[in-house]
């Protein structure tokens, strides 16, 4: 509801005539997240209308696709897609590509892919809540979550020699096995990142200037989430209890036990800012449950057993998503009795979220549009792609 | 509720709607419609009370060489089933009804199709560009897609 703000009269009657500006949210700003730009329009510091301008890191990864000789060549292009998330990227690809070419993978890669998937979903939610906070004007909790970042990346880089794309998960099976240490330095960082976690938590979320920015602000009703297509926190956050790894498995997470975490209102209304903000910081908690489980349990195996040495598809298409930590990441291969694919669509999860921002940022004020667009948690990288 | 459940259900209601359905060895069964009768189909497949398809996964155009096809992938949150609709459209006029009126998340996803494959949704409130800037020429995942030899002045191909 736009508040009717009185227009300023002076002492002789004669009253100031205010009119809507147009103002830009350049693709150069440091809130946006990257190369976004907003066409904000605007009745004093009301927004009334929200046009967002995308495009600027269009990469024609689509078209690329079409002239690639193999459908392994495709997964450094995929990782270069979500560059935050890379390895949930290369999930999602060889999940649709397995189940196109009817491919099954020994258990030891399942379970690696899911302890790097978990893994990437919380190195991916500490860059979306340090940044939110610095949104907010919180600059602590963005210095203390990297911290940890570096401890996940050096993880990675262990594995397969990179620190921020990877070309790790290969359609088959992996490019690495995991190396001897890994196992143990995985379980130093579970036992060592619950303190920052519990730390960053009592510093954040329950600090009353952010609750007051954030509660209440960019409600998002769940019949508008689902009819948009919303889904990860967005959709959580609105209090849909709704999550592909249990409710649309495509790998073994049905063998940990682990907790959906929904969003209750607890703060101000169910679909606000902050839910969307705690489901973020719950679900690192059960991300840390599922690896500790996975890591405890990882059977013996080849992880490049089942990789095929060359892949010619039986013409035909497919679709296979997976929960990213964005939302649902999916991927359309449209195949025919060529090694070189014929269309490859991604679905990135943010592209569809941030279609939703007109809808929940009417009447709201400059500053809290700032707040919204944090909590959707967009990478243009994805965006464009 | 399985794929022939729901093709059987969709012939019932529509009676030549359904144009060809591939339901048994396939990875994702896919029924493929008449392209007139898409936007009824949506508001059926998304009230009827046995289907309930709420949510649109993904939506997307694809060139089949002479022709260009939309896909549409949707999920029950209710039912939790899927099933897949394509249409068909021949180059030269691809007229497709829009479903944005159905599924909001379509709104956006059109607009990308009509970007990169020149569709033209009928009835979509916004139908501009959407990751191509909006004085570019040309429809760039079409098959036969030449790539411009200069854009404002810039060379293209370097």
């Amino acid at each position: 509801m736009i508040e009717t703000i009185a227009t300023p009269k002076t002492s002789t009657g004669k009253s100031l005539r205010t009119e809507e500006m147009i103002v830009n949210m350049g693709p150069q700003h440091p809130s946006t997240h990257g190369v976004l730009r907003l066409e904000v329009v605007l009745d004093g510091e009301i927004v009334v209308d929200v046009i967002p301008h995308l495009g600027y890191l269009h990469r024609c990864f689509e078209k690329h696709c079409e002239h690639m000789t193999s459908y392994q060549q495709v997964i450094p292009y995929v990782d270069r897609m979500d560059y935050v998330a890379a390895m949930t990227n290369e999930f999602a690809f060889v999940v649709a590509a397995e189940k196109m070419l009817k491919i099954e993978v020994p258990e030891r890669v399942h379970y690696i892919r899911i302890i790097m998937a978990e893994l990437q979903r919380i190195a991916s939610h500490l860059i979306a809540i340090g940044t939110f906070g610095i949104d907010m004007g919180a600059f602590t909790p963005f210095l203390y979550y990297f911290r940890d970042r570096e401890k996940i990346l050096e993880l990675f880089e262990m594995t397969c020699g990179a620190r921020l794309l990877y070309n790790y998960m290969w359609i088959g099976g992996l490019s690495h096995d995991i190396p001897p240490q890994f196992v143990e330095k995985t379980k130093e960082f579970c036992t060592d990142f619950k303190k920052t976690l519990k730390e960053v938590n009592d510093l954040l979320n329950y600090n009353e200037i952010f609750i007051k920015r954030t509660a209440n602000v960019g409600i998002l009703p769940k019949d508008l989430a689902v009819n948009y297509a919303c889904s990860g926190p967005m959709l959580r956050g609105s209090g849909v209890n709704f999550d592909l790894r249990r409710d649309d498995p495509y790998t073994l997470y049905n063998k940990f036990e682990w907790d959906v975490i929904v969003g209750k209102g607890e703060m101000g209304t169910v679909g606000d800012v902050w839910d969307r903000n705690i489901v973020r910081q719950r679900e690192m908690w059960e991300s840390l449950r599922i690896i500790e489980q996975a890591i405890a349990g990882i059977p013996e195996g080849d992880v490049q057993k089942a990789i095929p040495k060359r892949i010619r598809p039986v013409p035909g298409d497919a679709y296979g998503r997976i929960e990213g930590p964005r939302g649902e990441l999916g991927f359309y291969i449209v195949a025919e009795d060529n090694v070189t694919p014929y269309r490859i669509k991604a679905r990135a999860p943010a592209f569809v979220n941030l279609s939703v921002i007109n809808e929940i940022s009417k009447g709201a004020m400059l500053a809290d549009l700032v707040a919204i667009i944090g909590s959707i948690d967009i990478v243009l990288g994805e965006v464009d792609r | 509720m399985t794929a022939q459940d729901i093709h059987d259900i969709l012939k019932l209601q529509f009676t030549d709607a359904v144009i060809e359905a591939k339901l048994e060895n396939v990875v994702d069964p896919f029924i493929k419609v008449r392209t007139d009768m898409i936007k009824e189909i949506a508001v059926f497949v998304k009230n009827d009370e046995r289907l309930q398809f709420d949510y649109l996964m993904c939506l997307s155009g694809v060139d089949y060489k002479g022709k260009l096809g939309v896909t549409y992938h949707l999920y029950s949150m209710v039912h939790h089933h899927k099933i897949v609709l394509k249409v068909e459209v021949p180059t030269e006029t691809p007229d497709v009804p829009s479903v944005e009126s159905v599924w909001k998340s379509a709104n956006w996803h059109e607009r990308e199709a009509f970007d990169l494959y020149g569709f033209n949704f009928a009835g979509h409130p916004d139908q501009r560009r959407i990751l191509l800037p909006d004085d570019w020429e040309g429809h760039p995942l079409r098959k036969d897609y030449q790539t411009p030899e200069f854009y404002n002045g810039m060379k293209v191909p370097y």
